[in-house]
């Protein structure tokens, strides 16, 4: 089976500084990476290369076999820390909002009948995430674990192939973060969506992920301190039950599969 | 306790506020009644009946030359100029200002252009004005439009700025080309900030329009104040100097509403 992405030697270099250097990585569709190291060994700069914010200086990421698309597109869903919400518009409009730019590419809105329907759809989705009685405040109103279920409802709303996570849930309390990693794995369960998830806590790392990759600096020049770049160090699979219970399912006949997921909920 | 501590209660409050204003009327009032009883013929500091009966002249009395009822006809031009010129303005402003603060290769051009622009004193190119545009109207309006345009799209090129990255790149992985990132994220951002602006500028547009119209015009609010200098006549002037404070405290107190109205999530926003 081919590599749903491929990372083919990713050197990503910023004027005298090598953040990452020679990065080789074949992900199958599917998996849940999480993403760990200290501050400034690249996570994030890999995130924002499978984003397409930034073009990798050498090398080429390929997914599903072509080259990436070299700017953000609706292929791959994204939230951040922060400020990944629209705080002008409601928490409904917020999530339509990915329904209408595509298909209104004059005034950047449905009217009438396809409002409606973007909206209906919207709301379902806010239901899934937990949002269904917020569904008129602003934005800018909603808590910050609030806005982060928004965002993440926002990304899915999409039916990206691809979820990029940028510590999503580290400016949560404790309490709330661990509500969003339930969340988190049950719409990974439902979708079959490859998600990449930068975080700094390792617990968090280590039970959400099925495979865990570490970013760290193999060569340090103690004179120059940025003349090598980081690589992954650790590549550890993980969870490997949740995988062994998703291939089962799938291998089930369609109707019985979905009936399943349906009970899981 | 500390100064810094220390507030007015409700009461003290209101107190406070009207005093400074209570204090101005009653120099003013005094000096006129010491200055008409030296000389009833007084012109420096008329008294309120004075000023009464100037403003019943120009308001409600229609003029004998023409017929029309001077003060209205004034105050309608300069409002028509007025809001031609900040219209104009903020049409140009935000589309600048949206061009400049969100794609760059707009922003390279427009910056510093933008900035070496409003550098230019509007005053000292007024005659360039009304050679190159008469001295009917537009010459009047242009000067506003000059004058405050670069300051909008200057301060909302910075405000554009200000919108997160992450936002743009949502935007994007939400489906959004250039052109709808502008119109359904950028945009609406902006648009209380430009009435913020807006009130910004106001006090300036006034100056550019009775400026304009001081020297080159037949009507309107900052013409009669000249007019009338030649005779001294602060009967009239002071009654216009207060009306022209009272419509630009009330444009203010509007664009304020219509912030809060029809953008209820911006003071969220900023918390």
């Amino acid at each position: 089976m081919k590599p749903f992405i491929e990372v083919r030697n990713v050197w990503q270099e910023y004027a005298d500084q090598v953040v990452l250097e020679r990065l080789n990585l074949n992900i199958n569709e599917g998996e849940f990476c999480t993403m760990v190291g200290a501050s400034g060994c690249g996570k994030s700069t890999f995130l924002r290369l499978l984003l397409g914010q930034e073009r990798p200086s050498k090398g080429e990421i390929l997914l599903g076999g072509e080259p990436l698309a070299g700017e953000p597109d609706a292929s791959r869903g994204v939230v951040f820390q922060r400020y990944s919400v629209f705080p002008h518009l409601t928490v409904l409009d917020n999530v339509a909002i990915g329904l209408e730019l595509p298909r209104a590419p004059i005034f950047g809105r449905l009217f009438g009948a396809g409002k409606r329907e973007a909206r209906e759809q919207a709301a379902v989705m806010l239901r899934k995430v937990g949002l269904g009685h917020a569904l008129d405040k602003y934005a800018s109103q909603l808590s910050g674990g609030m806005q982060q279920r928004l965002a993440i409802a926002q990304a899915l709303i999409m039916k990206p192939r691809v979820l990029l996570l940028d510590e999503p849930f580290g400016a949560l309390d404790p309490g709330i973060r661990k509500d969003m990693h339930s969340l988190l794995l049950e719409l990974w369960n439902e979708t079959k969506l490859t998600v990449f998830m930068v975080t700094h806590d390792l617990s968090e790392g280590f039970s959400l992920g099925t495979r865990l990759l570490v970013f760290d600096k193999t060569r340090i020049d103690p004179h120059a301190p940025n003349a090598f770049g980081a690589r992954i160090t650790y590549d550890i699979p993980l969870n490997s039950d949740r995988h062994a219970q998703r291939a089962v399912i799938e291998s089930l006949p369609a109707h019985i599969g979905a009936h399943l997921y349906g009970d899981t909920q | 306790m500390r100064l810094i501590n220390r507030h007015p209660d409700r009461g003290g409050r209101l107190l406070l506020i009207l005093l400074p204003f209570a204090l101005l009327l009653f120099a003013y009032f005094a000096g006129s009644v010491s200055r008409l009883a030296e000389n009833p013929n007084d012109k420096l500091l008329p008294s309120a009946s004075q000023m009464a009966q100037a403003v019943d002249r120009l308001a409600f009395t229609e003029d004998k030359r023409t017929g029309n009822y001077l003060f209205w006809e004034d105050t309608g031009s300069s409002l028509k100029r007025l809001g031609l010129g900040i219209g104009i303005a903020a049409l140009v402003g935000l589309c600048l200002g949206i061009a400049a603060g969100t794609l760059p290769l707009f922003s390279a051009p427009l910056s510093p252009l933008l900035t070496i622009l409003s550098m230019v004193p509007p005053l000292a190119i007024l005659p360039i004005l009304f050679i190159v545009f008469g001295l009917g109207e537009l010459s009047k309006v242009m000067l506003i439009v000059i004058g405050i345009t670069p300051v909008l799209a200057r301060d909302l090129e910075q405000r554009a700025r200000e919108i997160p990255p992450e936002l743009l790149i949502k935007a994007q992985t939400l489906g959004a080309s250039t052109w709808t990132l502008i119109l359904r994220v950028v945009l609406p951002q902006l648009l209380p900030r430009l009435l913020i602006a807006l009130r910004l500028v106001l006090g300036s547009a006034w100056l550019f329009l009775i400026a304009a119209e001081a020297i080159a015009s037949t009507d309107g609010l900052g013409y009669r104040i000249f007019l009338v200098r030649r005779y001294m006549a602060m009967d009239v002037i002071l009654p216009y100097v207060m009306w022209i404070t009272l419509l630009a405290w009330l444009m203010d107190l509007g664009l304020r509403r219509v912030t809060q109205l029809c953008f209820p999530w911006f003071e969220g926003s900023k918390v």
